[in-house]
């Protein structure tokens, strides 16, 4: 496309998203001429957008890049979360060519070779405030022309939301994995590996790559199973923990994931985070519930009670566990927001298990990302 | 952890004068610091010995001593405060560097004084490059390949043991890499290295391996005690490696990382905070990036506040000078709330939803000859900010901000210089970092070359240089529509346009139509500038703190049922009481600087607690004006008409005040009020008045008072005419210049043909040249004075101790004035007085008279407020500032409490402080023409006293006894004996050039002759080269172009840091200072609070 056309397509603004309430945004498209409905979310990263669009958990949402410029390091497959652009659709303010010694193709190339749409050109401060003051909304993007803005609307507001489905079904893999060093290792290996010489299995309810880099780092051989898998079948390999991982979606309705977690809970060390955490959390007796625009992005501050130490982390999820469903007894809160007190981590005490809401995984501090996985392993040696 | 209570009373060092390297932003983060300690209950005892600065006012700290920043001046005022604490990371290199000497020598623990926020043995290790490297190889970074050396031949040892050129020579413990550069061969390496071990104060240096080309990211760090480690902002510098940062265009956030690499700068750079140590505050880290293969190697990192994190800070809305001053005394950042939200933590990381672009501002036109090349040697005297939705806006507003007549970038009718270039030439332009480089990249985009052709040459990454073609190529799309009457129609255009960041000046000149009918046109269609807040955290939480960027928002979009919040997001909203909008004074330049932004500050401040609403609109990062809490809104904003006037509309203020922030906003004031603005105070009608020559002579001549001849000239023979009519010397300027560019003393007809070709050709055409008669010899003297219409009256008389003909600027200058009588005071008086009254002046005005015997001339008014506001206020204790705005918006004089010239009992002395030291090879000549970036105040109850500090303050080290040498024009040689025999007496022993040594011997005085450089050896430079001689009095001959004997002596002293003395009235005052010391160094030192105890009491 030369520059002229592009200035011509900009020009246009016909791709829009249209939201339940009857807002609508309109922008032009940057990705694949399509539509797609999802919960609209915001997220306030100003790097990592690879990593970001296909993260399994973002699995039915419409994400909104609260950066200015998006798409400028490109995509590289070895830096991608899962196989492919998970996100229902993209809202920004600019889509640019790539320009990284690393990139393997333009983002703009990624959108649509996954055909997932995207919107640039919108108001984006608009709606970050419209999401902030109304919470996270049903919406329709529309891309491909065919809509009508109208018709846009009446698909957003006959949206069941993420409350009704469930998204886990839909990226968990489908057969037991073994996560082999060369899946796990693109860009940034080590020199040297620690030995893996505890097996944790990972049940999938959308499993990145980052997690399963960071368990082998950490001394473990990782086996993925799908989130179906039952309790028994999981105890039949004889893990040294079970790690529930993160996520997409409403935890509950995720009810297989809920009743193999009561089952675990006391044979075996389980751990999780994200949805994972959740899920944990919900078999433990809590109650997980929505937050009003929930916390989607790298700056979540969070503090560690136990060591009185504020991390950096990232996170993407609409719920959150309620601290007054908590029952003191069995559960302790171990992890919590800075910024609206939220709990981001749990510990059971009467059986071996901890879990937190923000991703372990995300590359931060040194101190940051080592000290959960370090927990776990902590947790199954002391066992 | 909450904060301590052991201590109480912490000692604050700043950061002196402004130099480059080190300007207000050290003034905003030493404001922020006194604030949050004093609100904190401590004690805050401050020095600095830059009185333009707001953190000497004395609301500010407990105790302000405006004292020159050396060892002796800080022990004895730690001997009279016995502070408990020293807090060193907010004053820049000067307070890290003294706390280190005060450390070294023992004073701390003597008088049991702590270190906070940093410890020495922190400072050491970040700043010692060996132990500096030694601490990255611990943690597995790299850095550069490098040698650390202390001598040329262990530098070459090193140089050879690398292998490469180029080379980066670095001098360890310099300011913004004094004396270091890149050298590209044996020659260059030579000359580097040899100046570097001069410059270094431990003679040391870096010899290492070339990073030019690769991307350079710089991180904004902050850790507490808790090991909480938080950053702030990434900063990536569109220039590449091989260019100071400061002196490279930078954006933030960072561009062209991938998350992985972002991550690894980010571990890295938290984890050189915990291995260096530092545990309480902020730092900032800087990295290399190769572009190629990802390698990351670590540049360097500065333990203290720096004008990075200014930067930071202001495009983030995060207080990072604040918050470190709050981790120095036990704070921890999880105990601490965000500034903007007050709801959620400090401890987290910033995001923006916008592009900030920072352009640095140089001043090579004042330095003939100055090498313009950029290096690893910061050469900028300013900065300006920009935001904005996307890059490309930010960048264009940047361009504007930097006020140097470009409208954006490009497309404003001033390109041809850069477009008719030869590709040969083009492509050398574009290889060379310049300042003006970015203009051959526009013009090469113009001519179709391709993005992959300009990167190789100059290595700015392909993303930049996309983003810049398209700016550059959307001007023809913009043409496209013919006429302003076609882009109207095509409103999305005009959109796209605007998005762009194209100004109306630019559509305009595209469009062949005039600005102000793109601005008619643009309102027609509702195509108006929305406003974006800038609160930390991207709106994801609510912020109500009113700091503002413009942006144009997409008009199409349909809220349903927006909350107040939402509406209220940008800006505008009414409070009921008065707006003023106080225009501020852009990036600082040599002759407007902080001094402008004191006034606007104060202005801010006055207006605020009499109930006003203040508005304040700036581009310069570095200022207190930016703070987000100065002003009740803050817009940071470029300014220029549209930018400007968009505001006004926007807040419907009542008034503007343009007085106050330079030439910048007094520019802008005809066609503000052509446009309806309310123009208060003084109005811009006399302001053009008093610099119209014809008006402005017929009122002098209705008044009375003398005025030294002149006549105006378009033409080379016109000027010759002149001159020869009014007689020579004559001094030669453009008409509307500010800090005397391209002003100039000549002594004949040569000469003055000689400038007229040089220097006119710049100078617009509709603009004469004025030529006016040059009182020699005569004394000069600054007054400022206040009006309300009712009252006038003097602030103060400000004798020069240089002669007339030196930029008033560039002058020490005394209060009260030390030489003239009684009867010339009240002179000078009545003269200033009776123009105020004739000019109608409401707010401040400043007059520059010529006093020669008992004639009193008018060389200059300037109705609006002057450099020297802040040093006559902080000299006298009045708020001169805060009382002209008041006045301006109404008050009285009477009323405020002041009515009365108040002359203060003890001395203050200004001098100003020079970057020739930055520039080898230029010529340091004081004249005409602003060259100083800064000043100092001395403040003694002794003139000559208050006149030595000020010398010791701007860095020429008095000595007390040794070698000096004299050497002075004829016309000064008899009047130099009495001065020579007197420093006999005090033990110097006396060295001069033939001609002065001959009658110095005549009258009785030991001299050892020299021969002047071109007629032999040994000479002066072979005397200096010894490190022989502790002094140079050197008076410049009168005649045409100083002689190049002179010229090289002159530089040689700056180059080594020799104090030299260039008058013979500055001769005497500090002659009468060493006398008055009586061979003691001792410096006495008293706080502003105590020595201004006796001035009138007026609650502003």
């Amino acid at each position: 496309m030369t520059l002229q056309e592009k200035w011509k397509s900009e020009r246009e603004r016909k791709a829009y998203l249209a939201l339940a309430d009857g807002s609508v945004f309109y922008g032009y498209s940057v990705g694949a001429p399509a539509d797609a409905l999802g919960e609209v979310v915001f997220n306030t990263g100003l790097s990592g957008f690879e990593e970001m669009v296909t993260d399994p958990a973002l699995a039915g949402k419409l994400v909104l890049c609260v950066a200015s410029e998006v798409g400028n390091a490109g995509m590289n497959v070895t830096d991608m979360e899962s196989e492919k652009i998970q996100v229902a659709g993209l809202m920004l303010s600019e889509l640019n060519k790539d320009s990284n010694w690393r990139s393997e193709k333009s983002f703009q190339e990624a959108l649509v070779q996954d055909n997932v749409p995207a919107i640039a050109g919108i108001d984006t401060r608009a709606l970050t405030l419209h999401l902030r003051e109304n919470g996270a909304q049903r919406g329709f993007i529309c891309t491909s022309g065919s809509v009508a803005v109208e018709e846009g609307i009446e698909r957003a507001k006959a949206w069941k939301g993420l409350e009704g489905t469930d998204f886990v079904e839909k990226v968990s893999c489908q057969e037991p994995y073994e996560a082999e060093d060369s899946l796990v290792y693109g860009y940034g290996k080590p020199e040297t590996l620690p030995p893996a010489d505890l097996h944790m299995v990972v049940y999938d309810f959308g499993v990145k790559r980052e997690l399963l880099r960071k368990l082998r780092l950490m001394g473990f051989r990782v086996t993925v199973v799908p989130a179906k898998t039952s309790a028994e079948d999981v105890l039949a390999m004889k893990p040294d923990g079970v790690f529930f991982a993160g996520g997409p979606g409403d935890p509950n309705t995720v009810n297989y994931g809920i009743e193999t977690a009561k089952k675990l809970l006391g044979k075996v060390p389980v751990m999780g985070f994200g949805l994972g955490h959740l899920i944990l959390g919900i078999a433990c007796g809590a109650k997980a519930e929505r937050l009003k625009f929930g916390h989607h992005g790298g700056n979540q501050p969070v503090k560690d009670l136990e060591l009185d130490r504020t991390m950096i982390t990232s996170e993407c999820t609409s719920f959150s566990i309620n601290e007054k469903s908590i029952d003191p007894k069995v559960l302790k809160v171990t992890h919590r927001n800075l910024n609206d007190g939220s709990v981001e981590g749990l510990k059971h005490l009467q059986a071996p298990m901890v879990s937190i809401q923000f991703f372990p995984d995300a590359a931060s501090a040194p101190y940051e990302d080592e000290s959960f996985f370090s927990r776990c392993r902590k947790l199954i040696l002391s066992k | 952890m909450p904060k301590r209570q052991d201590i109480q009373k912490i000692l604050l060092i700043g950061s002196g004068p402004i130099i480059i390297g080190q300007a207000c932003e050290f003034d905003y983060s030493g404001v922020q610091a006194c604030k949050s300690l004093k609100s904190e209950g401590y004690e805050v005892v401050l020095v600095n010995s830059n009185p333009a600065t707001i953190m000497t006012d004395p609301d500010f700290a407990d105790r302000t001593y405006i004292e020159p920043l050396t060892v002796q001046a800080l022990t004895e005022i730690i001997r009279r405060e016995r502070p408990d604490a020293l807090l060193p990371t907010l004053g820049g290199q000067t307070a890290l560097n003294l706390a280190m000497d005060l450390h070294r020598e023992g004073v701390l623990a003597r008088y049991n004084v702590e270190v906070i926020g940093v410890r020495p043995e922190v400072i050491n290790k970040a700043e010692d490059r060996k132990l500096f490297k030694e601490a990255m190889l611990q943690i597995g970074l790299e850095m550069p390949r490098s040698v650390s050396v202390h001598s040329v031949e262990e530098a070459w040892e090193a140089q050879r043991a690398l292998d490469c050129w180029p080379v980066v020579i670095r001098p360890g413990f310099t300011l913004g890499g004094t004396g270091g550069g890149i050298a590209h061969n044996p020659d260059e390496f030579e000359v580097i290295c040899r100046r570097g071990l001069y410059y270094s104060p431990t003679s040391e240096l870096l010899i290492e391996e070339s990073i030019e080309g690769w991307k350079e990211i710089e991180m904004e760090v902050m850790r507490d005690k808790k090991d909480n480690c938080i950053i702030i902002c990434s900063i990536e510098n569109l220039d590449p490696m091989g260019i100071h940062t400061g002196d490279s265009i930078t954006i933030a956030p960072a561009m062209t990382l991938t998350d992985r690499e972002y991550q690894q700068v980010r571990n890295a750079s938290i984890a050189i905070m915990r291995e260096i140590g530092v545990e309480t505050g902020g730092s900032n880290v800087q990295f290399a990036i190769n572009p190629n293969n990802g390698r990351l190697v670590v540049i360097e990192m500065n333990p203290r506040v720096s004008r990075s994190s200014a930067l930071a800070s202001k495009a983030t809305g995060f207080p990072i000078a604040k918050f470190t001053a709050k981790l120095a005394v036990g704070y921890t950042l999880d105990e601490l709330m965000n500034d903007m939200t007050k709801t959620t933590s400090a401890c987290f990381e910033p995001t923006i939803d916008y592009i900030v672009t920072k352009i640095p501002r140089f001043a090579f036109e004042k330095f003939n000859g100055a090498d313009t090349t950029l290096g690893t040697q910061m050469k900028s005297v300013g900065e300006t900010m920009s935001i904005g939705r996307t890059f490309k806006q930010s960048f264009q507003k940047a361009m504007r901000s930097l006020e140097v007549g470009r409208a954006g970038f490009g497309a404003d009718g001033k390109d041809a210089a850069f477009e008719r270039l030869s590709d040969d030439d083009l492509t050398a332009a574009i290889k060379k970092p310049t300042a003006m480089r970015i203009f051959y990249v526009r013009a090469a985009f113009r001519r179709g070359w391709s993005i992959e052709k300009i990167f190789d040459i100059c290595k700015i990454d392909p993303w930049f240089l996309e983003q810049l073609q398209e700016i550059a190529l959307f001007e023809d799309e913009i043409r496209s529509a013919k006429t302003l009457d076609g882009l109207t129609l095509d409103k999305a255009l005009f959109f796209q346009a605007k998005e762009l960041g194209f100004s109306d000046r630019q559509i305009a000149w595209i469009l062949g139509a005039a600005e102000d009918a793109v601005r008619a046109a643009r309102e027609k269609i509702g195509l108006l500038a929305s406003y974006g807040r800038v609160d930390t955290c991207a709106g994801e939480y609510e912020s109500k703190v009113p700091y503002f960027y413009s942006l144009y928002r997409p008009s199409d979009t349909v809220l349903a049922n927006p909350t107040e919040a939402e509406l209220a997001d940008g800006a505008g909203v009414k409070t009921g009481k008065k707006k003023i909008m106080i225009l501020g004074g852009g990036p600082n330049r040599i002759g407007q600087g902080i001094e402008f932004d004191y006034c606007c500050v104060h202005a801010s401040f006055a207006l605020r607690k009499a109930g006003f609403e203040t508005v304040m609109v700036n581009s310069n990062p570095e200022t207190v004006s930016t703070d987000y809490d100065t002003s009740d809104k803050l817009y940071f904003e470029p300014l220029t008409l549209e930018d400007v006037l968009h505001v006004y509309r926007h807040e419907q203020c009542d008034g503007a005040i343009v007085q106050f922030g330079g030439q910048t906003p007094l520019n802008l004031a005809r066609s503000l009020e052509a446009n309806g603005v309310n123009i208060i105070g003084t109005k811009p009608a006399m302001i053009d008045a008093a610099e119209d020559r014809k008006i402005f002579g017929d009122i002098v001549n209705k008044l009375g008072i003398l005025q030294p001849p002149s006549g105006m000239a378009q033409t080379e023979d016109e000027a010759v005419e002149v001159a020869t009519r009014i007689g020579y010397p004559v001094l030669v300027r453009p008409s509307f210049v500010l800090g005397g560019r391209a002003m100039m003393i000549v002594y004949d007809e040569a000469g003055l043909r000689k400038y007229m070709q040089d220097e006119v050709a710049e100078v617009s055409p509709d603009r004469p040249i004025l030529v006016d008669h040059f009182l020699a010899d005569a004394t000069e003297v600054d007054v400022d004075c206040i009006s309300d219409g009712e009252t006038t009256e003097l602030c103060g008389i400000m004798e020069h101790i240089e002669l007339a003909g030196i930029h008033s600027g560039d002058s020490a200058c005394a209060i009260p004035p030390p030489t003239l009588s009684k009867e010339i005071q009240a002179g000078i008086r009545t003269r200033a007085i009776a123009l105020a009254k004739e000019l109608n002046v409401i707010g401040l005005m400043n007059v520059q008279f010529a006093v020669k015997g008992d004639d009193i001339y008018v060389l200059e008014v300037n109705p609006r407020a002057s450099r020297t506001v802040p040093f006559v206020s902080k000299a006298t204790g009045i708020p001169f500032a805060k009382l002209a705005s008041l006045v301006m918006a109404g008050k009285k004089l009477k009323d405020l409490g002041y009515t009365e010239l108040f002359v203060p009992k003890h001395f203050a002395v200004k001098e100003a402080v020079f970057p020739f030291a930055r520039f080898p090879g230029v010529d340091v000549l004081l004249s005409p023409e602003m060259k100083s970036t800064g000043e100092v105040m001395g403040l003694d109850i002794l003139n000559s006293m208050a006149y030595i500090k000020s010398q010791v303050g701007a860095g020429n080290r008095i000595p007390l006894r040794g070698n000096v040498f004299l050497s002075v024009r004829d016309l000064d040689q008899t009047s130099v004996v009495p001065y020579a025999k007197r420093l006999s007496a005090m033990g110097f022993e006396i060295y001069s050039t033939r001609g002065t040594s001959t009658i110095l011997r005549d009258n009785g005085i030991q001299t050892h002759a020299v021969f002047r450089i071109s007629e032999g050896r040994p000479n002066v430079l072979d005397l200096i080269e010894e490190k022989n001689l502790a002094w140079i009095v050197n008076t410049p001959s009168i005649g045409a172009a100083a002689s190049a004997d002179e010229a090289k002596i002159r530089s040689t002293c700056i180059l080594r840091g020799i104090p030299i003395t260039t008058t013979l009235d500055a001769l005497r005052a500090t002659v009468e200072g060493l006398e008055d010391m009586n061979g003691q160094f001792g410096v006495e030192v008293c706080s502003i609070q105590e020595y201004n105890r006796h001035s009138p009491k007026i609650s502003v």
